[in-house]
């Protein structure tokens, strides 16, 4: 028996609950970084409901609080976002060649590392209303967070503040070493990956250059390097 | 000014997004676009992480404390909420006795 649009909707609303609820928390902590970047409580909601993105945005508040160029930002982006572009990829193997153009477009809109992981895990294809139901519950969540940290997160004690700024960290953490175990490759690039970019913050050296900048270099770098040494080949 | 540079970010963003899933109907072939593209998240991901998370916190050990606790939680597959609720929990319970 093939599921109705509406069921496939409901269940992902289901599935969105525990996404939406991460979300809220870390988005939490990238309102303060937006409130420190000077960015208001309707800007940061804005960028959140804009953007979708926990990397992309908290180097978007970092390079708005250090006035970087539109076209540093847009490079940025580019960069911190690319992965969604191979899940975008990877997500149009999932759908029947007859799925709408509409569908499509939405779709790509709330691509974001968790709502990709939960939907390319149906083993049928992918009914894009699991999609929508997902985004449905989770993206209030990401603009509500980011909104309540922006307010909050000058109310809050310094020292909660202080606790709360690791958790996007923990968050990416969260999302890299989990296939870093699985993967030797993937956990060797993920060392070099700390001592490079340690070796970049402590040189005097690269001290003029901006974090952003830092970023775009190292990741180019060793993600070129690494395809080049260890070409991933199709499963 | 700031409402042009989120709509500029959300442009590339969304293009990013939405190019492969309405445009590609094959399989990328050219192996190493695939294995660049296959790199850049772990990489740009701890880059971001490491060294700044021992400087976010008011002191260095508590962000040293956050980095080896959420790592190891994630060792454990636990869940990216967990991960980093428990990650400020550390540092808030570590601050508490450092100051």
């Amino acid at each position: 028996m093939e599921k109705t649009n509406l069921q496939w909707f409901k269940e992902g609303m289901k599935n969105g609950i525990p996404i939406g609820l991460g979300y809220f928390a870390v988005a939490f902590t990238l309102g303060i970084v937006a409130k420190k970047a000077g960015v208001t409580v309707f800007q940061a909601g804005l960028t959140s409901f804009a953007l979708h993105a926990s990397a992309g945005q908290y180097i978007a508040f970092t390079l708005i609080a250090g006035h970087a160029t539109i076209l540093e930002m847009m490079i940025m982006e580019a960069i911190a976002n690319a992965r969604y572009m191979l899940m975008s990829c990877a997500m149009s193997q999932k759908l029947d060649s007859d799925v709408p153009t509409w569908k499509r477009l939405i779709m790509g809109y709330f691509i974001t590392d968790e709502i990709f992981g939960v939907a390319v895990t149906v083993p049928e294809k992918l009914n894009p209303f699991y999609c929508f139901g997902m985004a449905a519950v989770a993206s209030p969540g990401w603009v509500s967070g980011t909104m309540l940290g922006v307010v909050l997160g000058n109310v809050l004690p310094l020292r909660v503040v202080s606790a709360l700024s690791v958790g996007l960290y923990g968050m990416f953490i969260a999302i890299f070493i989990p296939p870093a175990r699985k993967n030797k490759i993937i956990a060797g690039i993920v060392a070099v990956s700390f001592a490079l970019s340690f070796l970049f913050n402590q040189l005097p050296l690269f001290a003029g250059i901006s974090s952003g900048i830092k970023i775009i270099i190292l990741t180019v770098a060793i993600s070129l390097g690494a395809a080049i040494l260890f070409p991933v080949k199709d499963e | 000014m700031i409402y042009v540079y989120i709509l500029a970010m959300a442009l590339v963003t969304y293009l990013i997004r939405v190019l492969p899933l309405t445009l590609i109907r094959k399989e990328i072939t050219n192996t190493l676009v695939k294995s660049f593209l296959y790199y850049v998240p772990y990489v740009t991901l701890a880059v971001m992480t490491f060294p700044a998370i021992i400087f976010a916190t008011s002191s260095i050990w508590s962000g040293m404390a956050a980095l080896i606790v959420a790592m190891v939680l994630a060792w454990f597959d636990r869940s990216l909420f967990q991960v980093a609720m428990i990650s400020c929990t550390v540092v808030f319970i570590l601050e508490i006795f450092v100051a």
